[in-house]
C-alpha cells in the first residue's frame, strides 16, 4: 500500500507540473501529439474501486460521507425531496437494479453500498448539457461549472445513476460548518462528486478515500497496469453499475 | 397593423382584463419562485421535470399542428383552408411563445439563459430545440405578417414568401421531432427511449391542434362575423379523426411492446401510469380518464353522423384535446421519472405557485391569440358589430 501511495503521489505531482507548464513543455518537446507518441506521453485515467465487504464490519460508519460533505460544503436538507448528495448509501439491490442479486452472498447484497458519480468514460450528462457546464477532463474526471450551469436539469434526466443533485433552494443556510477552502453553491444549479479535483491537482487523494480507515475505497490510475486499482481488478471480480448502457463507469465494485 | 388590436367591443376588453388578471397572478407566483428557487414546486431530486416541461412538450405539438392547414392549402392548392391558414399560423406563434416561457420558468438560473447561445453546444439536443423553436417563431411571424398585409391591401402576397411558407412545413415537423429527441435519446429513461416517440408526438399534435382550431372556429362564429364555413371544419374533423386513430394505435403499440416483453424497466413506467407502482397511484385516475376520453372522442369522430353534427363534433374535439393534454401534459413527462433509475417512486404533486405560473402562461398565450385573431378579423372586416 505504501509503495502504491508513493507511486500515486509521484504521478499526481507530475501531472500537476505538466498542467502548470503544459504550454512551454509542449513547445520544448516540439509539439508532440498524443496520437503519434502515445507511449511517450502516458494519459492518466482516474478510477475508484469500492470493496463493500470492508464496510460490513462497521455498518453505521459514514466517515467517507462526512468527510466529503464537510470538504465540499454539501448542504443537509430536512426535506428528502431537496436532498443534495455527493456520496451516499444505497441498498445493494437498488444500486445494481440490472443485476439479479437474489442468490449472491446475502451478507453483501442485503446491505447498503456506497454510490457516487461514476465519472463515466462516455458520460451522458456531458452529452446533453446545453452549455458545456459539465464536461470531462482528460484524466476522466467529470466536472461541473456552477457558474455556467443554467439549472435546466437535463443532465439529471440523462444520468442513469441518479448521481446528480439540484439546489432546489439556497443551500448556504443548510451547511453545517462552512469549509472556507471550497466554494459554496447558489440555488438553481446542479452539483455532484468531482473525485475531489481540487485535491487531485495538489497531488492528494480524494477526501473520502483518505477518510476511510477500513480501506474500502481505492483510488488510482486505470491506465497504469501496476496501479493498486488494476491489481485489485485483476485479483477479484468487480461489477460496474448498468455496464450494458455503454457509459463505461470508472467506479468498480468488488464482489 | 397592431393598432387594430387597440379598438374593440366591451366584451373584447373584458376578456383581455380577465386574462390580464390571471397573468398578473402568474407573474406574482413567478417572482416568489424566482426569490426562493424551484423548491416552491413539487419537483424533487427524483422527479426533476414536471408540469412546466410537460406543458412545453404538449404546446410544441399545438404549434406544429398549424402545418395541417398550411400544407393542404399551399402544397395541394386546397382552397377550402384559405380562410384558416392565418388562424393556424397565429395559433403557432402563441403556442411557441408559451413553449419558450415554460422552458424559461423551469430554469434554475434564468438570468443565465443566454449561456445557451454564448456557449452553443451542438451535441446537446436542447441547443437544437432552441434553434428549431426560434426558427419556427420567426417563420410564422414573417409569414402571417406578410400574408395578412397583402390581404389588407387586397393584393396577392409577394412571390418570395412562397418558398418561406414551404420551408415552414418541414420546419413544423422538425420542432416536434427534435422535442421528441430531447427525451428519446436518454439511455437512463427507458420510458422515453422508444423510436416511436417522435411519430407519436406528431400524431397527437395533429389531432389536438386541429381539434383546438375547430373549437376556435366555432367560438369565433358565435362571437364575431367570421364564419370558417361548414366544409373547412368538416375537413379539419377528418384530419383530427385520422390523427387520433393513429395516436391511439401508437399508444397501444407501446403498451404491447412494454407489457408483453415484460422487461421490468420498460413495463414499470406503464404500470405506474395505469395501475400505480409501489403504492403511488397519483396519475392512475387521470390516465384512465384520458383513455375514456380518447374512446369517446373516437366513437364520435368515426361515426359520420356525430362528426357531421357540429355540437357532437365540438364535444369530440374537447374530448380529444383534454384526453391528449392528460396523456402528454401530465403522464408522459412524469412517468419517465417513475420509477427513478434506482427504482424509487417519489410522489409528485404540482404546488399552487407551480399551477398559478402555468395558468399565467396559458393566459398569456390566450391573450396573444385573442389579439392576433382580432387583428386578422379586423383586417377582413369581420369583427362583431
Amino acid at each position: 500500500m505504501g509503495e502504491d501511495r508513493r507511486r500515486f503521489l509521484k504521478l499526481a505531482g507530475l501531472t500537476a507540473l505538466c498542467a502548470a507548464g503544459k504550454g512551454s513543455l509542449v513547445r520544448l518537446a516540439g509539439a508532440e501529439s498524443p496520437a503519434k507518441g502515445g507511449a511517450a506521453k502516458k494519459k492518466i485515467r482516474w478510477a475508484m474501486v469500492v470493496d463493500p465487504r470492508k464496510c460490513l464490519e462497521k455498518e453505521a460508519c459514514t466517515a467517507c460521507i462526512d468527510a466529503c460533505n464537510h470538504a465540499h460544503n454539501v448542504p443537509a436538507f430536512d426535506n428528502p425531496k431537496h436532498e443534495v448528495k455527493w456520496i451516499w448509501k444505497e441498498p445493494f439491490a437498488d444500486a445494481f437494479l440490472d443485476q439479479d442479486v437474489r442468490y449472491i452472498d446475502q451478507a453483501l447484497t442485503t446491505k447498503p453500498v456506497f454510490v457516487f458519480c461514476n465519472h463515466c468514460d462516455n458520460p451522458p450528462c456531458v452529452r446533453v448539457c446545453p452549455t458545456k457546464a459539465t464536461w470531462k477532463r482528460e484524466d476522466g474526471v467529470v466536472m461541473m461549472d456552477w457558474h455556467r450551469c443554467i439549472g435546466c436539469r437535463y443532465c439529471m434526466a440523462a444520468c442513469p445513476y441518479g448521481s446528480r443533485s439540484f439546489n432546489w433552494e439556497d443551500p448556504r443556510p443548510h451547511i453545517k460548518q462552512v469549509n472556507p477552502d471550497f466554494p459554496t453553491r447558489t440555488k438553481g444549479v446542479v452539483e455532484k462528486c468531482t473525485f475531489c479535483d481540487e485535491l487531485l491537482d495538489k497531488g492528494q487523494l480524494p477526501a473520502c478515500v483518505t477518510a476511510c480507515k477500513e480501506k474500502a475505497l481505492t483510488f488510482g490510475d486505470l491506465n497504469d497496469p501496476d496501479s493498486e486499482v488494476r491489481r485489485l481488478l485483476r485479483s477479484r471480480f468487480a461489477l460496474r453499475r448498468k455496464a450494458g448502457l455503454g457509459t463505461n463507469p470508472e467506479v468498480f465494485y468488488l464482489v | 397593423m397592431l393598432e387594430k388590436a387597440l379598438v374593440g367591443s366591451r366584451g373584447y376588453w373584458r376578456w383581455l382584463m380577465v386574462l390580464g388578471a390571471v397573468i398578473v397572478l402568474g407573474v406574482i407566483a413567478y417572482l416568489y419562485q424566482f426569490a426562493f428557487g424551484l423548491g416552491v414546486t413539487g419537483l424533487s431530486r427524483n422527479v426533476t421535470w414536471g408540469l412546466y416541461i410537460a406543458q412545453f412538450t404538449f404546446l410544441v405539438g399545438v404549434a406544429a399542428s398549424a402545418v395541417m392547414v398550411v400544407l393542404p392549402y399551399y402544397l395541394h392548392d386546397f382552397k377550402t383552408f384559405g380562410k384558416l391558414t392565418i388562424l393556424g399560423e397565429f395559433l403557432a406563434i402563441s403556442a411557441v411563445t408559451m413553449c419558450m416561457l415554460f422552458i424559461f420558468v423551469d430554469m434554475g438560473q434564468p438570468t443565465r439563459v443566454l449561456n445557451v447561445m454564448l456557449y452553443p453546444t451542438p451535441h446537446s439536443l436542447m441547443f437544437w430545440d432552441m434553434v428549431s423553436l426560434m426558427g419556427y417563431l420567426v417563420l410564422n411571424t414573417l409569414i402571417s405578417h406578410v400574408t395578412l398585409d397583402a390581404e389588407r391591401n387586397a393584393v396577392a402576397p409577394p412571390r418570395w414568401i412562397k418558398p418561406i411558407i414551404i420551408l415552414s412545413i418541414p420546419w413544423a415537423v422538425s420542432i416536434h421531432t427534435v422535442t421528441a429527441f430531447l427525451y428519446s435519446g436518454l439511455a437512463a429513461r427507458p420510458f422515453w427511449m422508444t423510436a416511436i416517440l417522435a411519430p407519436r408526438f406528431l400524431a397527437s399534435a395533429f389531432s389536438a391542434g386541429p381539434a383546438l382550431l375547430i373549437l376556435f372556429c366555432l367560438v369565433l362564429r358565435r362571437l364575431t362575423r367570421f364564419d370558417a364555413g361548414r366544409e373547412p371544419i368538416q375537413r379539419l374533423a377528418i384530419i383530427v379523426t385520422y390523427a387520433m386513430l393513429i395516436n391511439v394505435f401508437f399508444v397501444l403499440m407501446e403498451l404491447f411492446t412494454a407489457l408483453y416483453s415484460n422487461i421490468p424497466e420498460d413495463a414499470e413506467h406503464f404500470k405506474f401510469l395505469y395501475v400505480g407502482l409501489a403504492g403511488n397511484a397519483t396519475l392512475v385516475p387521470w390516465m384512465w380518464a384520458s383513455a375514456v376520453l380518447s374512446v369517446v372522442a373516437l366513437v364520435l369522430l368515426v361515426n359520420p353522423k356525430t362528426r357531421h353534427n357540429e355540437t357532437t363534433l365540438a364535444a369530440a374535439c374537447v374530448a380529444v384535446f383534454v384526453g391528449l393534454w392528460i396523456e402528454k401534459g401530465l403522464g408522459l413527462i412524469i412517468a419517465g421519472f417513475e420509477p427513478s433509475p434506482l427504482g424509487q417512486v417519489t410522489v409528485y404533486t404540482p404546488t399552487l405557485p407551480e399551477i398559478l405560473i402555468s395558468l399565467g402562461i396559458y393566459a398569456f398565450g390566450l391573450f396573444l391569440i385573442t389579439v392576433f385573431y382580432k387583428i386578422a378579423l379586423s383586417v377582413r372586416g369581420q369583427v362583431a358589430a
